[in-house]
């Protein structure tokens, strides 16, 4: 009965092991609250572009021979914002975002394609782990890094939660109660971006969708009160992290990206099995957690 | 090879001169046809980002196919099929890009892709062709990929025809859609299937970036400079048709990769568009100020 135990102690006596931990709690308790916000404001593409522009900012700087998380975080956070300012309300229509998303795309590939050619010593890999992450190569300075820059992004949305929550649930009656939802919404997409470029040290640019998503999906299935919804969302991210770490240690040849992503999916599924005998019950009574303006 | 002169008619004999670039302009033409279509009814269902997802995930399958030594043209259309049936599996009145669809797409998008690293690892050595899977090259296409890419075209256009009118009203408006007896979850599925279906034929051959910017710009393009169905579907076809070209002889006379060309040059299309519709919109409210 021991052995699982000191497995976990072996795992956990190594450095890159704690700073994985350490930065990978804190980005997914980020990642869960943001998402939560995110699914509820109908906001998941917008998420996915900027975990695009967190691969193009890494690339540029890379290409440019900058510190990659330098440019990664910048653009990313500027992008956020700018597709804020696009949109009606803060809130970018479908079209737009897609056409600024595959524009970036575009100079992502034009980066890469900079910066393969002036490492011509085939550093694919550089590529790859802005792709795919490097949780496991953290190092200290940088783990801790990472950790506060989450526990600002946590801080700064526990502040605007409440007038946030308002605002997408209802903008009108926001408006009418004095929030500044316009403003609120373009510092939401800002902390979208700051949150995408930190977890994109942890899973890689392609696969924070999952850290955001999943949870919040899982936990919006669980429970229809919003400060219950987000507590959940934040813990079962960070219960992805933990859990995925542990099986990429402890399984061969399980990258630790996929094994959090996995147990993230995993959790998605099963909160849609059980959500689904109560939630028939619940459409009757409620037409979901957002009013969807649906004109029946 | 020597630099563009400004002699354009020699400057194309000199590009389709080379067997390669005929076939990429074969395959560029097919590609914007189609792509064009879908992404009109894409943009006008506001499911860019299914569009996004399924053009993203052909990159597992190929990854998951090479694994297990299959072709890995089957591993395209499995995940995209697969991956369009469980979107899919929201009910349609979520359809409009609100929380749930938008949450489940995610989840498929962000799980597919680590399932395409985890055969990345897995194999350990098509690491150098990730980047190709992901961005394409179009400068590669055989003459029979291009015979088998017009043969799927053909047929998803066929099959857009036969749905495509109810497919429209549906897209359009639902509800009124459903009162008139259209069978719009049936439409719903049959579209996801469609654009799966285009986004695994295609990818296989440009990568998923160019798919998705023919999927998305054109049409969001010419939804700006006119709002009749009809009309747009034609001009988004048309725009495509004129960026593909245009992209590939610039990306053909310049250094930097094709995916980068095309998606500036659409999306500078799309920023003129609604630079026009601004534009006319200001001229439009002072005519009916004054």
């Amino acid at each position: 009965m021991t052995a699982p135990w000191t497995g976990l102690g072996h795992m956990l006596s190594h450095p890159f092991m704690q700073h994985a931990f350490l930065a990978g709690t804190a980005i997914a308790a980020a990642a869960g609250l943001i998402g939560f916000f995110l699914v509820l404001r109908g906001q998941v593409f917008t998420a996915d572009a900027l975990s695009h522009v967190a691969f193009t900012g890494a690339l540029a700087a890379l290409a440019f021979g900058l510190d990659p998380r330098l440019g990664l975080f910048a653009l990313t956070v500027a992008v956020g914002i700018g597709m804020g300012l696009i949109g009606p309300g803060g809130r970018a229509d479908d079209a737009v975002i897609g056409a600024v998303f595959a524009w970036i795309l575009g100079l992502g590939v034009l980066f890469l394609s900079l910066f393969t050619s002036q490492r011509s010593a085939g550093n694919g890999n550089g590529a790859v782990a802005v792709l795919f992450g490097s949780i496991l190569g953290l190092s200290g300075p940088r783990a801790w890094l990472a950790t506060g820059i989450a526990l600002a992004v946590i801080g700064v949305l526990l502040l605007i939660a409440r007038p946030l929550l308002l605002s997408s649930l209802d903008e009108r009656v926001a408006r009418a109660a004095g929030v500044p939802a316009p403003l609120l919404s373009l510092g939401f997409l800002g902390l979208t971006g700051a949150t995408a470029a930190e977890a994109s040290q942890v899973v890689g640019a392609l696969l924070i969708l999952g850290l955001i998503a999943a949870p919040a999906a899982a936990a919006s299935r669980l429970t229809t009160r919003p400060f219950r919804a987000m507590t959940l969302s934040s813990s079962l991210a960070v219960a992805s992290v933990w859990i995925g770490l542990t099986a990429s240690y402890a399984l061969p040849n399980t990258p630790p990206s996929f094994a959090i992503l996995a147990v993230a999916t995993v959790i998605f599924a099963a909160s849609s099995a059980v959500q689904r005998p109560l939630g028939r019950r619940a459409d009757q009574t409620s037409p979901g957690p957002k009013g969807s303006p649906r004109r029946a | 090879m020597t630099g563009p002169g400004w002699n354009l008619i020699a400057d194309l004999q000199q590009m389709w001169a080379l067997p390669f670039m005929v076939n990429a302009y074969r395959a560029g033409t097919i590609l914007a046809i189609l792509a064009a279509l879908v992404g009109f009814l894409m943009v006008t269902r506001r499911q860019a980002f299914a569009g996004h997802t399924l053009s993203a995930v052909g990159f597992p399958g190929a990854a998951g196919a090479t694994w297990l030594g299959v072709s890995a043209g089957y591993g395209y259309f499995a995940f995209c099929l697969a991956a369009a049936l469980v979107i899919a599996t929201v009910p349609s009145s979520a359809h409009r890009g609100f929380s749930d669809e938008s949450a489940l797409v995610g989840t498929v998008q962000a799980f597919a892709l680590a399932c395409g690293y985890l055969f990345v690892v897995l194999y350990k050595g098509v690491l150098g062709g990730t980047t190709a899977l992901l961005f394409g090259s179009f400068l590669g296409v055989t003459t029979g990929q291009v015979t088998a890419l017009a043969v799927l075209a053909v047929l998803l256009l066929v099959a857009l025809g036969v749905i495509g009118r109810p497919l429209l009203f549906a897209s359009l408006d639902p509800e009124a859609a459903r009162a008139s007896g259209v069978p719009v979850r049936a439409l719903d599925v049959a579209f996801l299937v469609v654009l799966a279906a285009t986004a695994a034929g295609v990818v296989q051959i440009t990568g998923a970036l160019m798919v998705f910017t023919l999927l998305v710009l054109p049409a969001a393009a010419a939804r700006e400079l006119t709002c009749r169905p009809g009309r747009a579907l034609m001009l988004s076809v048309a725009l495509a048709l004129l960026i593909t070209w245009v992209a590939l002889a610039v990306a053909f006379y310049s250094p930097y990769p094709i995916g980068f060309w095309l998606s500036s040059l659409a999306f500078a299309v799309f920023l003129a568009a609604r630079g026009t519709r601004a534009g006319r919109d200001r001229t439009g409210t002072r005519a009916t100020t004054a």
